[in-house]
């Protein structure tokens, strides 16, 4: 993963802040976009500030197109108006005081361009990014979208040869929100250099980034393509995100005993070791007898927890060995009228198992 | 429990309490008491210069020589200082609130001691130094001819003692308040540290820096002990309004009214201003 002199952005450092431990190893091709997915705290953030510069790394080194920006073993540092880097910040950070065109002309204004050239890269700009009718505007007099696009502009008119985005969407409402992702994901096509996302939505990670890690307290646990990542969770916070029951477990055979007390029945049968069993909560069939014609070879009784409605389905939260998240149509919880504390029977089928070892976490 | 006997409640107040809710705001005579105390402490004492002011003559009191000197001497002095706070004063703030280095507390409590110190004692501080004799004083002496004391360069100076700390601690505090977050997105644009302050820093604080300046030219206009010690009365040279109040008084009581009105008006239309511009407004967040 970590080579020296890649074309992109390579990160193999540790950061600390304050007693909070940052240690990733990353890299980034031109023209990729790497999505950061990661819970609050992880440590996103802290990445994103180191490779801006706003944050000195505390050992290793960060280094764009093969040169060092960052080396602790050196005691190189480029501070952070020195680097070629476009940050679109979380809550955009637009200058309140200035324009929308100033702040677009700002960056080619600071690094060197002269006023009028500076307007003219600006006003490029504002026209690519369809906000030539909002130039003279002041940032507070803007919808969260234009902001938003205000945003990326003033990143992007500096010429970066890296981008970084800090929950680029998170500060829009549900309404707007997927036309600006749309529209988003067109401008990282365009954009030759790296591209570093960080998001705690999974959505916006499975669908604008090329290649996804997942940060946990600091450490990377998963990483791949959003694909695997969304298939094949390596952890349970993955898992929750993508919606799916994971169990940790041990294989031999044809069989693997869950940690967490139950077995399945896999189909793989030269799985052995710690493996992880990832089902889709609408892979398991409910039924209140026991299912006496099933080819399905993992069948167990289980006890209704709790039952929450979600859009057209029932997620049922039910107790058993192994314990799972299921999910029936509102028809299915009439009929069998199923309620807290209701005896039921869980069937899956082995081929609905996706089972794949578990991955050596990074040494913490 | 008993229930109280009911009270009456006009049917406004029933409007206001149900529009804005919250408990009766009705005054506890306990508190309207002092407070009608306080108001007629600060506002009588006013309304007696206004009572007491030559009307029919005020064109002759304020006509004379000295009064329309000391006006521009005053006005002019003020602004001066204010600018020279304005150029040393805030990026001392910005030492004060952005940097670290050891004694910055020391530091600051040693600017802000003029806030506090009577202004007689920074006269007589500013004699010892910038005298004649004094230990800086006697080498401008010696070395270039200049002589500071008793000059409108000392009345500049003391005004700029006094009245520099204002202007310090206004900045300072918004400074430490400002979101540094514009200043990191700045830096990421590509802004150098001192293009960040100008184009970033002092543009957000800017309505502090303001309010600041108006304290600081306010402050300067008023001043009084320092000047005096320091640069003396000379007519013309530095007598300012304050001092000229101060000796009209005992020659010519309704000079000295008519110039106290003045500066009451002056006083007025700074606050007016302040409040207009920026009190209200606050900082841009």
């Amino acid at each position: 993963m970590t080579s020296g002199d890649s074309d992109g952005l390579v990160v193999d450092a540790e950061v600390r802040r304050g007693s909070f431990v940052l240690a990733v190893s990353l890299t980034a091709a031109p023209g990729q976009v790497l999505g950061v997915l990661g819970p609050n705290g992880a440590g996103k953030s802290t990445l994103l500030s180191a490779v801006a510069g706003l944050t000195p790394v505390a050992a290793g080194r960060i280094t764009l197109a093969g040169q060092a920006m960052d080396d602790a073993e050196a005691g190189a540092f480029v501070e952070a108006s020195g680097r070629p880097v476009g940050f679109v910040f979380q809550n955009y950070r637009l200058f309140p005081h200035l324009t929308v065109a100033e702040n677009v002309a700002f960056s080619p204004r600071a690094r060197g361009l002269g006023k009028r050239a500076a307007r003219s890269a600006a006003s490029y700009w504002l026209e690519r990014l369809r906000l030539s009718d909002l130039a003279d505007r002041k940032p507070d007099q803007l919808s969260g979208g234009q902001a938003q696009r205000v945003a990326l502009a003033r990143a992007l008119a500096g010429q970066p040869a890296l981008l970084l985005l800090d929950e680029p969407l998170s500060a829009l409402d549900a309404g707007t929100r997927l036309d600006v992702q749309t529209e988003l994901k067109r401008h990282l096509a365009d954009f030759a250099g790296p591209c570093l996302l960080v998001t705690h939505d999974p959505l916006e990670a499975l669908v604008l980034a090329d290649q996804l890690i997942v940060l946990e307290g600091g450490r990377i646990v998963q990483e791949g393509t959003p694909a695997q990542i969304a298939r094949r969770p390596a952890t349970d916070y993955v898992a929750k995100l993508v919606g799916l029951n994971l169990y940790e477990g041990h294989a031999s055979g044809s069989r693997v005993s869950l940690n967490g007390g139950g077995s399945f029945v896999i189909p793989d049968r030269d799985q052995h070791g710690d493996v992880l069993v990832a089902v889709r909560p609408s892979a398991v069939v409910v039924s209140s007898q026991p299912p006496v014609a099933s080819s399905a070879r993992n069948i167990w009784p289980g006890r209704i927890a709790g039952l929450t409605l979600l859009a057209d389905r029932v997620r049922l939260d039910l107790d058993g060995q192994p314990a799972v998240l299921v999910d029936v149509t509102p028809a299915a919880v009439a009929e069998l009228s199923l309620d807290r504390g209701s005896e039921v029977w869980l069937t899956v089928k082995a081929t609905d198992l996706e089972v794949y070892p578990r991955a050596e976490r990074e040494p913490a | 429990m008993t229930f109280t006997t009911p009270s009456h409640l006009t049917a406004r107040e029933r409007a206001r309490r149900a529009a804005r809710g919250g408990p009766s705001r009705s005054v506890p005579v306990p508190l309207l008491v002092p407070a009608l105390i306080a108001i007629g402490f600060l506002v009588l004492p006013l309304a007696g210069l206004l009572i007491r002011a030559p009307w029919g003559d005020l064109g002759a009191a304020l006509s004379g020589a000295d009064a329309t000197q000391a006006l521009i001497l005053s006005l002019w002095t003020a602004s001066a200082s204010t600018a020279i706070s304005l150029v040393i004063g805030v990026p001392l703030a910005w030492v004060l609130a952005r940097s670290s280095f050891p004694g910055q507390r020391l530091l600051r409590a040693l600017v802000t001691l003029p806030l506090v110190l009577p202004p007689v004692v920074g006269g007589v501080a500013l004699l010892l130094a910038f005298g004649r004799t004094g230990f800086l004083g006697q080498y401008l002496d010696d070395w270039f001819g200049l002589t500071i004391p008793f000059t409108p360069i000392a009345v500049v100076m003391a005004e700029t003692f006094v009245a520099m700390p204002f202007l310090i601690i206004t900045v300072e505090g918004a400074l430490r308040s400002a979101d540094q977050g514009f200043e990191e997105a700045a830096a990421t644009l590509g802004a150098k540290r001192m293009t960040v302050f100008r184009r970033v820093t002092v543009p957000l604080v800017a309505p502090s820096l303001g309010a600041g300046a108006v304290l600081c030219w306010a402050r300067a206009l008023g001043e009084f002990g320092a000047t005096i010690t320091f640069a003396g009365s000379l007519p013309g040279q530095t007598e300012t309004m304050p001092i000229a109040v101060y000796y009209a008084l005992e020659t010519d009581p309704d000079a000295a009214i008519a110039l106290s009105l003045v500066l009451l008006v002056v006083s007025i239309t700074v606050l007016v201003s302040l409040r207009d511009r920026w009190i209200r407004r606050g900082p841009v967040s």
